[in-house]
Parts: structure tokens; C-alpha cells; sequence
């Protein structure tokens, strides 16, 4: 091992136009937001929203969340993914929690599909934040995969009593299955953040 | 399939999620998770990412000295910097999407939300991207940012920086972190600078280099930076 990692420093509070230009009204093109899927992606549409909130169950309006997923058919838009992927769906999204009245984030996307043999329905997620230095790594899983959750080998190794941090509950709502997933940096309900 | 995982994040280059310092990073205190990370086996959800490649850059995207003019220049002193991306071991990465974004030359952001009571250039947008080369190499032209200031603390003022987010190859590689600038007195006393293990605060630091700056036109700066590689044993899947 030659080199040394280049330390993390915190996105800060000024990112937006930046990272999420697109989103908050500034005049630069985004390289991605929160339309993950186009109307005619294939799979079941689906939205993911919630918010990140801190230590003290504040809402954290100045946080970025970034999502990386599979297509329907569990299938990375990636070289490393030797089974092809779906045109058209990157599996990338990019949100902002400052721009909604109630500092929410929310992607339209599809739900994935399986990506590996045992392995539930996931999206990953990257929390960026002002006051977080270093970046955390979670995952959404969903709540209607019951059985697929009870075998995934990622959530049996978190400890039971912490593993509804990491689950999405479907609210449908808005007219397009609508997943909620609230953040908590910190706290007894702390979601769980992975060292990847 | 057959991959190798990345290294792990080094927890002795980055900062610690709160800053246990009490004169510390103060919004750290309520926003850094407080229970151990949890390590998982890196599957093809870490080890695969977004792919930006050459056709997500517009020309001028590399420029801020030109992608955010209206009537004129910016005001400022113009800078060229450049440098390489590599792993842990040394590779370089190439094709990896770089964004930057920073103050003005007064040490404004144009974000709506900074308050700083300094001017705003009408000339000069703050934000940019590139992409790297087969050798790993990235150029960004711009302004000098100024220092501004911060509520962390009485009289707080963050040295002159510019923002740099990075992907790399894989969702494990991702990183946002900062450049800052040779010589500046504020560095010292910034506890988000100072908030990196001291052996590697240098890492942020760019090098002036006179080969790199264009005859009258722009001081030049080196920036490498260095992501998570992959180590020696293959995945078994
Ligand atoms: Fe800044």
C-alpha cells in the first residue's frame, strides 16, 4: 500500500449549487436529482422519502443524500455487473434536504430488484451533511420484502433491535407506492450506519 | 463473479463523525452517529457505482474563470489547479467525475443562505466539475476563494478553500473533502481542518508549483488526492 486516503471533510453548508444546482434554483445542470426512473423505466415506480433529523430530533435542512441502486431486475448500471444492465436507468439519485417545507428528501425510482442470491431488495445511501465530517453509508430495505429481510445477509448481522432503522414503511399516499424513510443521525432510534 | 474489495475507510486520515474536542467542529455534536459502524462484506452494492463518463461535462464546466460571466471577468487572483486521482495503491483513476464548488474572491458563496456581508461577483459562479483522464489527471481553472466567516465560534473564519467531491469507481469510494491553500495562517485555528488526525492534514493542503503556472495568466496549484484501492484478496462469491 503506496499512498495514504485523502481525508473527508464535511459537504458544508453551501453545497447546493455545487451538487444539487438543478434542485435549489442555481444555473448549472445537475448530474443527477431525484428522478432516478423516466415514466417508462421498466419495474414497479416507486418513491422514496424522509428526512434526516440530528441528536435532538431537529430536522437537518442543509444534509445531502445520495442513493445507488439496482434496476428492477436487481441489475447494476455498471462494468462490474457482468449481467448487463438496463438502458436509460442509472441507478443514481442526488438530493437535497433543502428545498422541501418539511427538509424532506425524495426520489421517484423503481423498486429494485435482487441483486445477489439471498440478498433482499436494497438501495444504499450516502449521507452527507454540514457538522458531519466524514460521510455515513445505510441502506433502505422495504418493508413489504418481510421474507426476503428475515435471510438478507447484511440485516441479520445487525442486531434485531436495531434492524426497523434500516426499513422503509410503505405509505401510498401520493398515488405511487411511497416509501418512508426518516434518518437519524443520532439517538436512541440511530440508524444504522454501515462501515463498508 | 469475482472482485476485490476496497481497503477499508483509514479512520486514522479522516475525521471522527463528532468532534470530541471541546473547542472542537460544534455542529458535529448533534449530527455525528454515536454507535459503532457496523462492517459488512463489500457486495456488488459497494463495489459497483455511477459512471460518469466525458459526455457529462459541458466545455466550460472545467473554467470558473468562464462559466459564470455575464458582463466581464471575475475579479480575483486567477488560479489553474491540477493534480491526479489515484488509489491506495498507487493506480491511477481515470474517468472519474470531479465537482468543485467555492467562494468568491470575497469570501462569498453566491448560496442563498450565506449571510457574509461581502460582494458577490456577477462574474463568477462558484461551481464547476471535470473529469479525469487516462492518467488520472484533472485541471480546474478559477479564482482564489477568500476566507469567510462562521458562527462556530467568536471571531471563526474559515481558511481560504475550495470544495471537492469525488467518485471514484465503486459506491465505496465516494468522497467529499476539501483543498486548502499553502501557507494560510487560518489553517491553525479551523477546527474542521484541525479536525483531520494531524499525520494527514497535510494531504489537504495543495503545493504551489511555478511549473504549473501559466506565464500572465494564473498561479498554479498541485492537488493530488488519493482514494480507497482495492486490496490483495478476491471476494470469493
Ligand atoms: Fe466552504
Amino acid at each position: 500500500m503506496a499512498l495514504k486516503q485523502t481525508p473527508s471533510q464535511t459537504v458544508g453548508p453551501f453545497f447546493a449549487y455545487g451538487l444539487t444546482p438543478e434542485q435549489y434554483g442555481y444555473d448549472l445542470t445537475s448530474v443527477a436529482d431525484g428522478a432516478v426512473r423516466d415514466d417508462d423505466t421498466a419495474g414497479t415506480h416507486i418513491r422514496i422519502e424522509g428526512r434526516v433529523l440530528d441528536g435532538r430530533g431537529d430536522v437537518v435542512s442543509d444534509a445531502m443524500i445520495e442513493i445507488w441502486q439496482a434496476d428492477a431486475q436487481g441489475r447494476y448500471a455498471h462494468p462490474d455487473d457482468p449481467r448487463g444492465s438496463n438502458a436509460g436507468f442509472t441507478g443514481f439519485g442526488r438530493q437535497g434536504t433543502g428545498t422541501d417545507l418539511q427538509s424532506r428528501f425524495r426520489f421517484d425510482t423503481v423498486k429494485p430488484g435482487v441483486t445477489e442470491d439471498g440478498s433482499a431488495p436494497h438501495v444504499s445511501l450516502i449521507v452527507f451533511a454540514r457538522g458531519l465530517p466524514s460521510h455515513a453509508y445505510t441502506r433502505i430495505y422495504f418493508a413489504d420484502e418481510a421474507a426476503a429481510n428475515a435471510t438478507d445477509p447484511v440485516l441479520s448481522q445487525v442486531p434485531a433491535e436495531r434492524r426497523e432503522t434500516l426499513i422503509a414503511q410503505r405509505t401510498d399516499t401520493s398515488g405511487v407506492p411511497t416509501y418512508r424513510f426518516d434518518i437519524h443521525l443520532q439517538g436512541d432510534n440511530e440508524t444504522v450506519f454501515f462501515d463498508v | 463473479m469475482t472482485s476485490t474489495p476496497f481497503r477499508p475507510r483509514d479512520w486514522s486520515s479522516h475525521p471522527s463523525f463528532v468532534d470530541p474536542r471541546a473547542d472542537g467542529y460544534r455542529s458535529s455534536a448533534l449530527r455525528g452517529p454515536t454507535k459503532p459502524l457496523i462492517p459488512i462484506r463489500q457486495s456488488l452494492s459497494e463495489l459497483t457505482g455511477p459512471v460518469y463518463g466525458h459526455d457529462s461535462v459541458g466545455e466550460l464546466d472545467g473554467d470558473l474563470t468562464r462559466n459564470g460571466r455575464r458582463n466581464g471577468e471575475p475579479l480575483g487572483e486567477r488560479i489553474v489547479v491540477t493534480g491526479r486521482v489515484l488509489d491506495e495503491n498507487g493506480r491511477p483513476q481515470p474517468n472519474t467525475l470531479i465537482e468543485i464548488w467555492q467562494a468568491n474572491a470575497a469570501g462569498r458563496y453566491l448560496h442563498k443562505v450565506d449571510q457574509h456581508d461581502a460582494p458577490i461577483d456577477p462574474n463568477f459562479f462558484g461551481g464547476g466539475r471535470c473529469i479525469t483522464d487516462s492518467e488520472g489527471r484533472y485541471r480546474f481553472y478559477s479564482i482564489k476563494p477568500g476566507a469567510y466567516p462562521w458562527g462556530n465560534h467568536p471571531n471563526a473564519w474559515r481558511p481560504n478553500h475550495i470544495h471537492f467531491s469525488l467518485f471514484g469507481p465503486a459506491f465505496a469510494t465516494r468522497l467529499v473533502t476539501q483543498m486548502y491553500f499553502p501557507g494560510d495562517p487560518l489553517l491553525a485555528l479551523d477546527p474542521i481542518f484541525t479536525g483531520i488526525p494531524e499525520a494527514a492534514r497535510d494531504r489537504l493542503v495543495a503545493d504551489f508549483s511555478i511549473d504549473v503556472t501559466e506565464q500572465d495568466f494564473a498561479l498554479g496549484y498541485v492537488f493530488d488526492i488519493v482514494l480507497r484501492g482495492r486490496g490483495t484478496t478476491p471476494m470469493e462469491d
